[in-house]
């Protein structure tokens, strides 16, 4: 990755650069194969880094380190397959590998020319285990990609992300050189409006309008945010962009700084995120170095400079008053709006405050028009989203679809259903602001308005599957503790009424629920909804509502009949052992921490339940399936 | 899953005298001072100058940048990230993100508790190990995740946690023989 660009003077040079990128992309890809690696966070954590040193040094081996090029690319998609590994023109999909299989794809397939099949992507969405694994090796023939339609991640998984140049041959800058080459504000507005886009961090607020109020308030000195705080536990789409393509934040902003008349911006990403912060601090410097950020950009007059900013571990700062505290060098408390950051934001000056998806947007529509971009998703909302699918679901992974898809489409078109043949529950959505979308809803269009009226939100894109063994009165609490501990404690009704909910909701996990508890905590609830400071606060006692309003019964079962009918709240479930399935092989009684176990050799072993601690270790660890749970 | 990464964690100043410490930090100052919103970005590169921060590093900061010590002490009573006692050699973090908590990453945690003996934001006696609770790394599709400083552990079973202990045990105690 050290590719980087002479300055560039002018939009016309800009088109010549691109002209010989795309020339020069194409004559190589004829003389050389292409390996595309994932260095994505998921397949980094997978070993990748180990399979691209095999793969280089099997490469060298044959002597075909100069002819064949291995390309560290941003997240591919399918995390749990990871390390995943394109090859060639034809882009073979290999997955799950290992630095001992590098070999036998350069001596096979780049050598040999022939795809080693035993590697390549398999069809085991039929969900029994038992059942044969069809291997799919072409990705163009993979439905998990079949589905998708990528405008926020139309370079990922493509190009190096440590290259301008591969960024540039891929349409790159295009269109901050359209706009600086005679568009006005009013132009880009237009578009934006034309548009539909509506702020994919989660508040799902039209973006035009937001561009509008900073265009309209008037003072020399402005500034413009990316929020990259991505907060909500099981998301990771912005990490994503950041990873795997970060010029299209930095054109996204500059586009945006010259429309509203900035020239200063910040990304705000949060500590969590080091390759993130690592690949978009490079890309900075690379778009200064080539005339794209900095002084008098593309030689139109127009100056515009960005600086990143590190979180420090609260979830609160992704809440935009709250981040602007936190850049100011503050504790990073919200404040009530009015006036709003388009008003008086960073240092009191106008600001404009966007997320990662949302800026990666923006080159795409002004490239392309507002019209475009609106020819996806539905009547009201526009576009398409990238969702972060996790959980109990066979594959997992970043996967992007126009706006309105249906819940079954995602979880079983594309992520291949619920992982081990279990059975769907529900679908978490938004995050701790969001809710839990149950199967009579699985075939709901994903868009605002739909998830509005069904007591979520869209949110930032966080889809976490929940099947049979999930108890959704302990999802439910596990939001609450969250908040109760990223609370910033300034205002009331979040403080002490997120505290008072999560006793009443961890007494009913315990098996002390009272009748009259249910209505107690919707009354709390609503009272925060409409009571809270910040969006987080009022959003925060949704999880608790939707589970409610859609899985009442599992509640009653706690409370009435001190039952836990996914056998997940601890004290109120019991482990036994059925003594003929029993071999006696004492695998239980050694690994369980209490000594509850008793038993001799050979013998069949009992739990003490006095002793029992419900850890339901005995349960991983019994390969006789003699261990139950009730 | 259990499975290193190549790469693993240095800690290559780790035998500085508290003097030299201290000296990085004023230089980390002296290049901060007079910028806008200098504090956090400075509290985040003194503690990894050193390790953590204590009452002499955030005196020291806010003598140099000019902000009251009860506002330094504020902002790092905030922030989750930043930790006023000394941290284990190796920080164990356990993903608790949504993901990872609904693919049982609560009893990886409970067994960590148990082995080594101290609740979340604890150090073991020997400062070898800090337990930590992380809101979701990001890695949802490999959950659930734990972290070791910088190596990650994914798709884990409980019973896989005591293994994964004794690789960093090891090191040490070949390390304490060669003394």
């Amino acid at each position: 990755m050290t590719d980087t660009c002479k300055k560039i003077g002018s939009v016309k040079q800009l088109e010549a650069v691109r002209t010989a990128a795309v020339e020069a992309a194409g004559s190589s890809a004829a003389e050389t194969e292409k390996i595309l690696i994932c260095m994505g966070g998921g397949c980094i954590a997978s070993g990748s880094e180990c399979v691209k040193n095999a793969l280089l040094e099997s490469l060298d081996k044959h002597k075909l380190g100069d002819k064949v090029s291995v390309v560290e690319t941003g997240c591919l998609g399918p995390c749990v397959r990871g390390p995943v590994v394109m090859v060639g023109a034809d882009r073979a999909f290999y997955q799950n590998l290992k630095p001992d299989d590098a070999e036998k794809i350069v001596e096979q397939h780049v050598i040999g020319g022939k795809i080693v099949e035993e590697l390549t992507w398999t069809d085991d969405s039929d969900n029994s285990a038992s059942s044969p694994k069809i291997p799919v090796p072409l990705q163009d023939d993979i439905e998990f990609f079949k589905r998708q339609t990528k405008i926020v991640l139309r370079n990922c998984g493509l190009i190096d992300p440590g290259s301008i140049t591969e960024y540039i041959a891929r349409d790159g800058y295009r269109a901050l050189g359209k706009v600086l080459d005679g568009m006005t504000s009013d132009d880009v507005l237009s578009e934006m409006n034309k548009s539909g886009l509506k702020g994919r961090g989660g508040g799902g607020f039209p973006t035009g309008r937001k561009w509008e109020f900073a265009i309209k308030s008037p003072d020399p000195v402005k500034y413009i945010l990316c929020n990259a705080d991505e907060g909500d536990p099981g998301a990771f789409m912005d990490r994503s962009v950041l990873e795997g393509d970060p010029h299209s934040v930095i054109e996204g902003m500059a586009i945006g700084g010259f429309t509203i008349g900035s020239s200063q911006g910040y990304v705000y990403v949060r500590a969590e995120y080091p390759l993130a912060v690592e690949r978009l601090q490079k890309a900075i410097q690379d778009a200064r170095a080539a005339g794209l950020l900095g002084e008098n950009i593309l030689g139109t007059g127009f100056s515009f400079d960005l600086e990143i900013r590190m979180g420090s571990g609260a979830f609160v700062c992704g809440e935009e008053t709250a981040l602007i505290a936190s850049i100011e060098g503050e504790r990073g408390e919200p404040r009530s709006r009015p006036p709003f950051p388009a008003v008086k934001g960073l240092w009191e000056k106008p600001t404009l405050l966007n997320n990662v998806e949302t800026y990666a947007n923006v080159p795409a529509i002004l490239l392309n028009g507002g019209d475009w971009f609106a020819s996806f998703g539905t009547e009201n909302s526009k576009g398409t989203k990238v969702f972060a699918l996790a959980g109990a679901i066979n594959i997992s992974g970043l996967v992007e679809v126009p706006v309105g898809t249906t819940f079954r489409e995602i979880i079983y078109d594309i992520g291949g259903g619920i992982l081990g043949g279990k059975k769907f529950k529900a679908a978490q959505i938004g995050g701790p602001s969001g809710g839990c979308i149950p199967e009579q809803y699985l075939d709901t269009p994903i868009d605002y308005e739909s998830l509005n009226a069904l007591g979520a939100i869209m949110g930032s894109g966080g889809l976490v599957v929940m099947d049979e063994d999930t108890c959704m009165v302990d999802v439910a609490r596990f939001f609450l503790e969250f908040m109760q501990e990223e609370s910033c404690g300034k205002c009331v009704p979040c403080r002490l009424g997120i505290t008072r909910m999560l006793d009443i909701i961890n007494g009913i996990t315990q098996g002390h629920g009272q009748p009259g508890d249910i209505e107690e905590l919707q009354q709390i609830g609503e009272g925060i909804q409409a009571a809270a400071l910040c969006g987080l606060g009022q959003t925060a006692p949704n999880p608790v509502l939707s589970t409610i309003r859609h899985f009442r019964d599992e509640y009653e079962a706690h409370i009435n009949d001190k039952h836990c009918p996914a056998h997940v709240c601890k004290d109120l479930v019991s482990y036994s052992i059925d003594a003929e399935k029993c071999t006696g092989c004492t695998l239980c009684a050694k690994k369980c921490p209490t000594d509850a176990i008793t038993g001799v050799v050979k013998g069949p072993h009992a739990i003490v339940l006095d002793k029992c601690i419900a850890c339901g270790m005995c349960l991983e660890v019994c390969r006789f399936d003699a261990v139950s749970v009730k | 899953m259990v499975e290193k990464n190549c790469k693993s964690s240095c800690k290559c100043c780790e035998n500085e005298s508290q003097e030299t410490l201290l000296s990085r930090v004023d230089e980390l100052i002296n290049e901060y001072r007079g910028q806008k919103g200098a504090l956090i970005p400075v509290l985040q590169q003194g503690q990894a100058i050193f390790g953590y921060l204590p009452e002499i590093v955030q005196k020291r900061i806010s003598e140099g940048l000019g902000i009251p010590l009860h506002k330094v002490y504020g902002v790092v009573t905030f922030y989750s990230f930043f930790s006023q006692e000394p941290r284990g050699k190796y920080l164990i973090r356990v993903c608790m993100g949504t993901a990872c908590y609904v693919r049982n990453g609560k009893k990886v945690l409970d067994e960590l508790k148990e082995q080594l003996g101290v609740d979340v934001g604890e150090t073991t006696d020997d400062l070898l190990f800090t337990l930590d609770v992380g809101r979701c790394f990001g890695a949802c599709g490999l959950a659930p995740i734990i972290m070791v400083n910088d190596d990650v552990y994914q798709r884990l079973k409980p019973s896989e946690i005591g293994k994964i202990l004794e690789s960093y045990r090891k090191p040490q105690v070949e390390a304490e023989v060669a003394k």
